[in-house]
């Protein structure tokens, strides 16, 4: 109970300061939105109608991972430069708890993007906002946007106990589009790259995204997107301990 | 049982410089120091830039490990037992940073109130509270970035006394006010005291060690010199004499004569507009002006007076003589 309730709290804390900042409206409304036109005029050069809400869904899980990959991955960096990361470390709740819900709070900062291109397809494309199952469709964002939190909850550790990683971070919005399957449907990427794609929890989210709304069982990838989250928190949680322990031997939890 | 305790606590940091031939310097913090603060005691750490006051206060809060020795608060081990020691222990320190800029002081401390696991309905009460007892009630809403430094200290107080704490750690907490402000902060910091809470604060100030603390240790180059009351401290230099040379361009060769004379305890230059003021201290009766003088041939040298030791003096003579 203590717990959801901090999580709750500090999710909407973060919520509130991230919505702050200038850049937000950038990344999370405008860049969404080019995607969405581009994919809109793709997708209409392919002759399959039935396809631009698949096109209208695919720029806007695109923007949520964009936002979780930036607002987590510089989560840790971002708490050092305003100086918060040391009263934030010595607070009583384990440190995984105070990141966690920056990183699903950048990952819900992605409902934006969902929801301006789906609103723009609807204004400007005139396509259909119709949901074969809504309230599934619902869930599916949900546990959509809880797996991204936690899977940035492992990155934002991550990047910062292992130099090699952050190196990384500016380079994985787009492979991660391709490999969860955004832009074009998993059955047409090669199969080396399936195993990839089934143990990232979003794959399954977004699954269950289109399922709800295209047609199709939701369910089973709820499910296994659940799990998954489920298993990305154990470890990000130990990636957390690690960092916080080297930290504070070799005192970089302030920029000084 | 002392509410803070240290033994022979280090503390040393690695730093590696250089880009091709990277080269690593261990740089000595905090040399094994020991001290203890008593339940309700309001203690001082006193010492010049660079001493490692803010090692060991970073030490006692968690957020560094020590390299050796030990550390407890209130019983709970800094390193094993971090979580309780975080609980019972409220933290400011100095500087203007370490709040969410684009949030509001109110917002800035529902959060941490939260982190601290403080109940709704005592947060509805305390938080006023301690606005008011900092000096921020009516400016709360407004967001940090638009805060003077004195503001965004204060409100790093009232941060650190949100679970009311029984330990409160300050570390150089006047650092940057204004002198109206800092004497307001004293005062503050003086009322926690006579609430009952144990207060451990650092300063490289020593008026402020001496009005505010019950005891002082005095730390030099990362060692505890000297442990005590101020009078007790003050005692220690009470059989000297000051003598104060006003002198014009001396050279570092000229002071060295001085500190090396027979008699001389040590020697502080403290730097003025246009002069240098020389700060020798020597036992009563043990050296005669003139032979000070005789050091500094070739000075211009302007008015000399001699006086009695303050506090001060014994502070520097701690400092300088280690
Ligand atoms: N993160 C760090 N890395 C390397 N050296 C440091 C670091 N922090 C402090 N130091 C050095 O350790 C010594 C003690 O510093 P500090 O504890 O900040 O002193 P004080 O607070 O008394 O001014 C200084 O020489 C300082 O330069
Ligand atoms: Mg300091």
């Amino acid at each position: 109970m203590r717990i959801a309730r901090l999580l709750a709290v500090c999710w909407w804390f973060q919520l509130k300061q991230m919505t702050k900042a200038g850049l937000f409206v950038f990344t999370s409304i405008i860049e969404p939105l080019i995607f969405a036109t581009l994919a809109y005029y793709l997708f209409k050069a392919g002759h399959r109608p039935g396809t631009l809400l698949y096109a209208a869904l695919s720029a806007g899980l695109m923007g949520i991972w964009t936002s979780t990959l930036f607002g987590s991955g510089g989560a840790i960096n971002f708490q050092r430069w305003q100086g918060v990361l040391e009263p934030l470390v010595a607070s009583p709740p384990p440190y995984a708890l105070i990141l966690f819900p920056q990183t699903l709070a950048a990952a819900s900062i992605g409902l934006y993007s969902l929801a301006s291109t789906l609103v723009w397809g609807r204004v400007i494309f005139g396509i259909p906002l119709h949901f074969v199952h809504p309230v599934a469709f619902a869930i599916s964002i949900v546990v959509t946007i809880v797996s991204l939190g936690v899977l940035g909850l492992v990155m934002g550790a991550s990047f910062i106990l292992y130099r090699e990683a952050n190196a990384l971070s500016n380079m994985l919005e787009f492979p991660i589009w391709i490999v969860t399957g955004v832009i074009v449907p998993l059955s047409l990427l090669p199969g080396w790259i399936h195993p990839l794609s089934w143990i990232l929890a979003p794959t399954w989210g977004y699954r269950a995204i289109h399922n709800a709304a295209l047609g199709g069982n939701p369910w089973p990838g709820i499910g296994i997107a659940l799990g998954l989250a489920a298993v990305y928190f154990v470890i990000g949680q130990a990636v957390v301990v690690a960092f916080e322990r080297r930290a504070r031997e070799r005192a970089t939890l302030s920029l000084v | 049982m002392a509410a803070i305790e240290a033994e022979n606590l280090r503390r040393t940091y690695k730093q590696t410089s250089g880009f091709l031939r990277r080269r690593t310097k261990t740089i000595e913090a905090v040399r094994g120091i020991d001290f203890a603060v008593d339940e309700g005691e309001l203690f001082g750490l006193l010492g010049p830039n660079g001493a490692g006051k803010t090692t060991t206060i970073k030490m006692l809060v968690t957020l560094l490990i020590p390299t050796s020795g030990t550390a407890r608060v209130l019983g709970s081990d800094v390193v094993d037992d971090a979580r309780t020691v975080r609980r019972k222990i409220g933290y400011v320190f100095g500087g203007d940073r370490g709040a969410y800029e684009r949030l509001s002081g109110l917002d800035n401390l529902r959060y941490f109130s939260e982190l601290y696991g403080v109940p709704p309905k005592v947060q509805k009460q305390r938080i006023p509270e301690l606005l008011e007892l900092v000096g921020l009630t009516g400016r709360e809403r407004e967001r940090v970035e638009g805060y003077s430094r004195g503001m965004r200290q204060r409100l790093h107080i009232a941060r650190g006394l949100l679970h009311d704490p029984p330990v409160i750690v300050l570390d150089e907490p006047t650092i940057g006010l204004d002198p109206v402000g800092a004497r307001e902060l004293r005062h503050t910091i003086a009322e926690l005291a006579r609430a009952g809470k144990t207060v451990l604060l650092t300063t490289h100030y020593m008026y402020e060690a001496d009005a505010l603390c019950d005891r002082i240790a005095v730390i030099a180059k990362g060692e505890i010199v000297a442990t005590g009351t101020p009078a007790h401290l003050k005692s220690a230099v009470a059989d000297r004499t000051v003598i104060e040379i006003e002198a014009y361009g001396a050279p570092e060769d000229a002071i060295r004569r001085l500190r090396d004379a027979p008699g001389v305890t040590s020697v502080a230059v403290e730097d003025r507009e246009h002069a240098q003021l020389l700060l020798v201290q020597a036992p009563q009766g043990s050296v005669l002006t003139q032979q000070l003088l005789g050091h500094l041939d070739g000075v211009r040298v302007g008015r000399v007076t001699a006086r009695e030791p303050t506090l001060e003096d014994a502070y520097v003579s701690l400092v300088t003589e280690n």
